[in-house]
């Protein structure tokens, strides 16, 4: 995140939607089991969008737990006080994409947050891997 | 997480330490209740400016509180959240629920005249 040059208050964002997201993962999908695997992996992207080159860190998180229903990965509504569900308001609120997808027999969450706006040619909004 | 509790008057002020989550919600959310359920605390101040992390269940360790102050008609009341625990309020859209201070001396003069 450093190399990105994220300011603090994004950085702790990335941190808060992870945390969360691995949070999620141990309660939902493992259902509290603590000796369940997680893997974590990030990558650097960069777009090109209106002439101007946008870079992001993605962060993957695959679990092997059962299949997410996926009629169930709606935040509640906040406009009623009570506790519980606020996980992923919280990880849509941090981050700029987040996707689920069942990938063979693992659970994949995409998370990704731009950084920052530098002047360049080109006009592609395809995201690719530094 | 470290939790203890003092009276100033009328006041019951809950000064927590560390990092709250999933790990150690419960305990707040206990320690929460029982002053407001239990003791029957009028006025619960929670102090939060030595806690560094919290996550959501944290919150809703906070939220579960303010419900039950709401439903006894007392009044629950934080103070000395860092720039992370507001954050985390302001995108839960919690922020404007809670009433928030920055130090004990405005959370406490909140309550006067009655403290």
């Amino acid at each position: 995140m450093e190399m990105l040059e994220f300011s603090e208050e994004h950085g702790r964002e990335i941190i808060r939607a992870v945390d969360e997201a691995v949070a999620n993962i141990m309660r939902h999908s493992y259902h509290g089991r603590l000796d369940q695997p997680i893997e974590v992996y990030c990558n650097r992207l960069h777009r090109q969008s209106n002439g101007q080159t946008e870079q992001a860190i993605e962060i993957l998180l695959f679990d092997c737990g059962p299949a997410v229903d996926t009629t169930k990965l709606c935040a509640r509504p906040l406009d009623e006080v009570r506790p519980g569900g606020l996980g992923l308001h919280i990880i849509r609120g941090s981050m700029d994409t987040v996707e689920y997808k069942r990938a063979g027999r693992l659970n994949r969450l995409r998370l990704v947050k731009y950084v920052r706006r530098c002047k360049s040619e080109g006009g592609s909004n395809e995201e690719k891997p530094s | 997480v470290k939790i203890s509790t003092r009276q100033i008057k009328t006041a019951t002020i809950l000064d927590v330490s560390g990092n709250i989550d999933m790990s150690n919600s419960t305990e707040v959310r206990k320690a929460l209740l029982h002053e407001i359920r239990v003791q029957k605390a009028t006025r619960v101040v929670v102090n939060l400016s030595a806690v560094n992390y919290i996550d959501s269940s944290g919150v809703a360790s906070l939220v579960e509180g303010l419900k039950a102050s709401r439903d006894l008609g007392s009044r629950l009341v934080l103070f000395g959240l860092n720039d992370s625990a507001r954050e985390l309020l302001k995108i839960s859209r919690l922020l404007k629920l809670f009433e928030v201070y920055d130090d004990e001396t405005q959370a406490m003069a909140s309550l006067a005249p009655s403290v």
